[in-house]
């Protein structure tokens, strides 16, 4: 049976790559395709609630320059999962319109393939109604249609099966929606006649770029082979290598359980597999196991506006503030609250967050508070940008000039390393949506277009 | 000795925006065996240092072939909402770091 390579330049589009390590894979290998994840939810609701991308068009750009350039010359796809990040319409608009300038900077066509990912408000709806709806895990509160009406955007993660059908329509460039990340590549692989576990494992391993190589890296390229019942694993830059406890450890991560991975449709079982050093730096991974589920069910992701936010940043240095810290910010809010009293103290919220004392644990934090400076970080979350503008504005007034027990720096309070203080943030968003669907058909449309 | 001393990575990372997930890997086996006979990481030793209920705790396993203990637990505050401390959840390791083993 032939073997696939597929070569992964890095771990995100636009997160960049050394050319050489690119280049190398095409000199010691027969390449099948490029394959590069572009998506994540790490950074949080804002991307797919803005509809904004998570790197910038020139970063995009140049990446792809590359990748195009070698997909056309050796005739083999090159497939971009979840394009702009959230993978939602305007995501996957701008991946198109960056691709075309690029085909015709270089005066070439391609066959493109774009599968789309989005869903409207009434087909969520419609599923809840069905009953088809469960959540992800236990601390995520049932869907319900006034949580709908409030996303504007939805989009499900795709599995193999609509990447396997543009390879089908012979693309070149296949731009997916979101998708599962592992998809785009085991979709290459299945598409060759490889075995689904092996590809979706190797697929996980390969969307992080060499991160699972020592020392790891996502703007770094890495080559896997399926073979027929194994696939190998080796970097192409020789600063990194692959090592069995490298490759299993990253098997697991940023997932929740080590070694039972759902995806879009089946469950993946790694329970029994092997990791071995054949040498070189190659690392061979065995017995990947693919469980198809009974209920084929998709992740959707949805994203709503909550609030508007204005911050600002300030150190504290003054250790008779420090120790008063917690007293002073209540009375602090009592004042700003008696200010406007003619605003619901409901509708807005004030947090104070203490880098130096538990700003990044919060409640949870086990030590025991001893510097002498403070950075403090306070937001005001209000229904308009006007109103949270207005009481941060006062927030910080009254904290900067607070007279509290025995102040001897009657002068001020905070020292603000910004002039402008108050930094006017924009709309903040959440997931809203993070359920599981069940669907009977696929309903991810393809559409081809020759460009 | 502190698990921080033993463990080659103490990490923390989303699994998702719910959940936040924490990788204890070790770079040989006799490392990894001691702490997983210690009895010292349970479920009832993370409860505790990150001060939750047990059924905040989705996944405590042991995965031999990668020497390493996989944590997942619930986050109270969904990633990058209002109120979110770690928006990424990459340094929700550190009460890990100090427990004796």
């Amino acid at each position: 049976m032939k073997e696939i390579n597929i070569l992964s330049p890095c771990g995100m589009l636009g997160y960049g790559f050394p050319i050489e390590s690119f280049e190398r894979a095409f000199q010691e290998h027969q390449v099948d395709g490029i394959v590069v994840d572009a998506g994540s939810t790490d950074a949080g609701p804002h991307k797919l609630g803005a509809n904004v991308s998570i790197v910038s068009r020139m970063a995009l750009k140049k990446d792809l320059v590359n990748m195009i350039q070698k997909g056309l010359h050796y005739k083999i796809p090159v497939i971009i999962g979840s394009a702009g990040g959230a993978g939602a319409k305007t995501h996957v608009e701008h991946t198109i319109e960056v691709i075309k300038e690029i085909l015709e900077e270089m005066n070439v066509h391609a066959k493109i393939g774009v599968i789309w990912a989005d869903f409207t408000q009434q087909e969520i709806i419609t599923a809840v109604e069905e009953e088809r709806i469960v959540s992800l895990s236990p601390n995520i509160p049932p869907l319900t249609v006034e949580a709908i009406r409030k996303t504007n955007t939805i989009v499900a993660q795709m599995g193999h099966e609509p990447i396997l059908e543009a390879l089908e329509r012979n693309c070149d460039i296949i731009i997916c929606g979101r998708s599962y990340d592992p998809s785009p590549f085991a979709a290459l692989g299945i598409y060759h006649g490889m075995d689904g576990g092996l590809s979706y494992h190797l697929g996980k391993i390969l969307e992080c770029g060499a991160l699972c190589a020592m020392p790891g890296t996502t703007k770094d390229c890495i080559l896997g082979t399926l073979k027929a019942d194994s696939f190998t694993i080796q970097a192409l830059n020789p600063i990194r290598t692959c090592t069995p406890t490298s490759v299993a450890a990253h098997t697991f991560y940023e997932k929740e359980h080590p070694f039972i991975l759902h995806g879009p449709g089946f469950t993946l079982n790694l329970e029994n597999c092997t990791f071995t050093d054949i040498g070189n730096g190659v690392v061979e991974v065995k017995n990947s196991q693919f469980i198809k589920d009974d209920v084929y069910r998709i992740k959707l992701e949805g994203a709503s506006k909550v609030a508007y936010r204005t911050f600002v940043l300030a150190g504290i240095r003054d250790p008779l503030l420090i120790a008063q810290l917690d007293e002073v910010e209540q009375e602090v809010l009592h004042q700003v609250q008696t200010y406007f009293s003619e605003i619901n103290p409901a509708d807005y919220q004030v947090n104070f967050y203490h880098y130096g004392r538990n700003g990044v644990l919060g409640e949870q934090e086990p030590e025991l508070f001893t510097g002498h400076e403070i950075g403090l970080m306070f937001e005001v979350l209000a229904q308009s940008q006007e109103i949270a503008n207005a009481i941060c504005a006062n927030v910080r007034s009254t904290y900067l000039h607070y007279g509290y027990k025995n102040r001897k720096s009657s002068a001020g309070n905070l020292a603000f390393p910004f002039a402008p203080s108050d930094v006017e943030f924009g709309p903040v968003y959440e997931f809203s949506i993070y359920h599981l669907m069940e669907i009977q058909n696929s309903p991810f449309q393809l559409d081809v277009m020759e460009v | 000795m502190k698990l921080y001393e033993k463990a080659k990575i103490l990490r923390s990372k989303n699994s998702g925006p719910f959940e936040v997930t924490l990788d204890i890997l070790f770079d040989n086996q006799l490392d990894y065996e001691d702490v997983k006979n210690s009895g010292k990481v349970t479920k009832e030793a993370i409860a505790k240092a990150y001060n939750i209920a047990l059924t905040d705790i989705h996944h405590f396993v042991f995965f031999d072939q990668a020497y390493g203990i996989k944590i997942t637990i619930a986050r109270k505050i969904s990633s990058g909402s209002p109120g979110d401390r770690d928006v990424y959840g990459a340094q929700q390791h550190a009460p890990l770091m100090n427990i004796d083993v």
